[in-house]
């Protein structure tokens, strides 16, 4: 790790008037287990890091019926919140999918969203990387792109979202609360991440010198249909190779709503409004799950070694869907 | 430090607790394991480079699990500091019960600042990148990895390493589970698996095996010894001190 300064913040305004104070080299730290570990291989180089664990923004606050999440809550600690296990299965399942007990006790909300690829040439310097040093190239495209993405991707860069937290955030219509120089502000979930098109080093709207301070989630109808499946290569502890989150309402047999987002295929969290338009309206049956599964993937472009993802992909998401009607 | 991204991909190898498909059974390592359980590593650089590089950094290399760290094979002075020293910082951390007053740089993480600084070697470097879970150690009687923290993030908080885990000569009733069951072998994993054990114990787990695999997974033992932690923490877990 190269040499750093360090200072701890204590309220959001001291936070962000020092990072305001050096937009170009600084950076706040959460749980620190992206960030260090990517300070440790030099893909990410800060020369000030701004501890934010200090600031009041660790708790979970029940608000009209919904939830709003401070950026500093322990991924363990929102997993196991009760309110979340009641109402929003999904995402405690999802949680519980990512990373190690160890790291989900130092892992952030806040963190979490803005974690970076897994991408092998992205975090070997000595490869090159669109995303790293943009111009460079990609090792991906031709390379072994086994973990890659095969939804939203560009031809400047095909990495993967590797987050679990969000691909459940995605599906049920959180808010990023965002604090900055210039006030604060909110941001749909789907509008948070930005797909690579030619420029996949900017991958969140975030700006510098921006923090996020919360995320809030709207009263849900869909708690007790709500789940989260993750494939991979191991049993845990492990990225996922394609994973979904959904939710749906059921009347009856027939699917009032319905919410759909996939993780490990697409370059950002997958919010899937053409899955979502196939299910709605029909029967909750493997008939129509497996439309929707197709509707889902119908844009996906695979490379050489991952196009087995398309097709388990299609079947995590009949699966999970089957799981969140009761029907498996 | 070029390595093969091919190398590189911990997300596609398998190994850990929830799969133990690949249960090798090396020969009992002797007296390292008496070293994990009772942390009494006598600090010779020698015998921790061997361990450290040789044992885990290769055999888990050779399995595929891990890439090894440019910095594992480094001078055990300053392990991961590049260039120019900086200005180190004064720190206070609560380490045991007990105040330690330190000077060390910011970018110094716990894990080094333990083993190097303040000599509890019972917290072992495997991956230092989050992978391994050999550097777990409680801090606020949470479970967490200390290579992947900052020394100067954890100030004010009560930080629990293997060391401090017995009372006087009487064991930790994990530890006394993990001697039981031979829950190691090689033993290099057992102070991160106990204590990963201990933490997990306060959890809201469920009892199963199942359960303990999932548990435990961020705890990698490439000598393969996952039966017998399994039993070591299924029985550990119902006696806690
Ligand atoms: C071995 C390993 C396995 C893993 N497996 C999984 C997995 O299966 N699934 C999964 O989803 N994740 C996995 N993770 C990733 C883990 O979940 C993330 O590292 C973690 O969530 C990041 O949170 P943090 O608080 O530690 O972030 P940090 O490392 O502190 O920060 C990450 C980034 O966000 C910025 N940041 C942090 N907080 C804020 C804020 N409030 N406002 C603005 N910027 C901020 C930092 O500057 C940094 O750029 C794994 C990690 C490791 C090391
Ligand atoms: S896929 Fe993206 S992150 Fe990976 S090497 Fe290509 S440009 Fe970099
Ligand atoms: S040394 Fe491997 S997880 Fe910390
Ligand atoms: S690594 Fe040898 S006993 Fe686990």
């Amino acid at each position: 790790m190269r040499p750093i300064d360090y200072t701890a913040a204590h309220d959001v305004k001291g936070a962000l008037q020092t990072l305001a104070a050096r937009p170009l080299d600084s950076a706040p730290i959460g749980g620190g287990t992206n960030l260090v570990d990517l300070m440790k291989i030099h893909v990410q180089n800060p020369a000030l890091l701004v501890d934010i664990n200090g600031l009041p923004l660790a708790e979970i606050q029940e608000v009209e019926g919904g939830l709003r999440i401070g950026a500093l809550v322990r991924n363990s600690d929102l997993a196991n919140h009760p309110l979340v296990r009641e109402r929003y299965p999904v995402l405690s399942e999802a949680l519980l999918a990512g990373a190690s007990p160890q790291l989900r006790n130092m892992a952030t909300v806040g963190g979490n969203i803005l974690q970076r690829t897994r991408c092998a040439y992205f975090r070997d310097i000595s490869q090159p990387c669109n995303k790293r040093e943009p111009g460079s190239g990609c090792g991906a495209m031709e390379g072994f792109n086994r973990m890659h993405a095969v939804l939203g991707t560009s031809a400047q860069c095909i990495a993967a979202n590797p987050s679990d937290m969000s691909v459940a955030l995605a599906a049920l219509d959180a808010t990023v609360h965002v604090s900055g120089p210039q006030g604060e502000r909110t941001v749909a979930f789907g509008d948070f991440h930005l797909l690579p098109g030619s420029t996949p080093e900017r991958e969140t709207v975030l700006r510098p010198g921006e923090l996020i301070t919360h995320v809030s989630l709207p009263a849900s109808r869909f708690a007790a249909r709500s789940r989260y499946l993750k494939v991979r290569d191991r049993a845990s502890y492990a990225f996922a190779l394609a994973s979904a989150a959904v939710a749906i309402e059921l009347d009856g047999k027939t699917i009032k709503d319905a919410r759909v987002a996939l993780g490990g295929v697409g370059t950002k969290p997958w919010r899937s409004a053409e899955a979502e338009k196939a299910l709605i309206g029909q029967p909750a049956d493997e008939v129509h799950f497996k439309a929707a599964a197709a509707a889902a993937l119908k844009g996906a472009k695979p490379r050489a070694h991952n196009a087995f993802k398309v097709e388990l992909a299609r079947r995590t998401l009949v699966r999970v869907l089957a799981l969140a009607a009761g029907l498996a | 430090m070029a390595r093969s991204p091919l190398k590189g991909v911990e997300d596609s190898r398998p190994g850990g607790f929830a799969c133990m498909s690949d249960p090798k059974q090396p020969p009992h390592g002797d007296g390292a394991e008496r070293e994990a359980l009772s942390a009494l590593d006598d600090g010779k650089t020698t015998r921790r480079e061997f361990v450290g590089t040789a044992v885990v950094g290769g055999a888990l290399l050779a399995t595929g699990l891990l890439s090894l760290p440019a910095n594992a094979k480094g001078s055990a002075k300053a392990p991961g500091l590049e260039g120019p020293p900086v200005a180190p910082v004064p720190l206070r951390l609560q380490i045991n019960g007990k105040e330690h007053a330190l000077e060390v740089e910011p970018r110094v993480t716990l894990l080094d600042a333990l083993r190097e600084n303040l000599g509890l070697t019972g917290s072992k470097k495997g991956c230092d990148l989050g992978q391994c879970g050999a550097c777990t150690v409680l801090v606020e009687g949470r479970r967490v990895n200390s290579c992947l923290t900052l020394a100067v993030m954890q100030q004010g908080k009560q930080i629990t390493t293997i060391e401090g885990l017995a009372q006087g000569d009487a064991l930790h009733p994990m530890q006394q589970s993990f001697l039981a069951h031979d829950g190691f072998q090689c033993g290099y994993c057992t102070p991160g698996q106990i204590m990963s054990a201990v933490g997990f114990s306060r959890e809201p787990w469920g009892q199963t095996d199942a359960d303990i695999r999932e548990g435990m997974c961020g705890n990698i033992c490439r000598c393969g010894a996952y039966p017998h932690i399994v039993a070591a923490v299924r029985d550990g877990r119902g006696k806690k001190a």
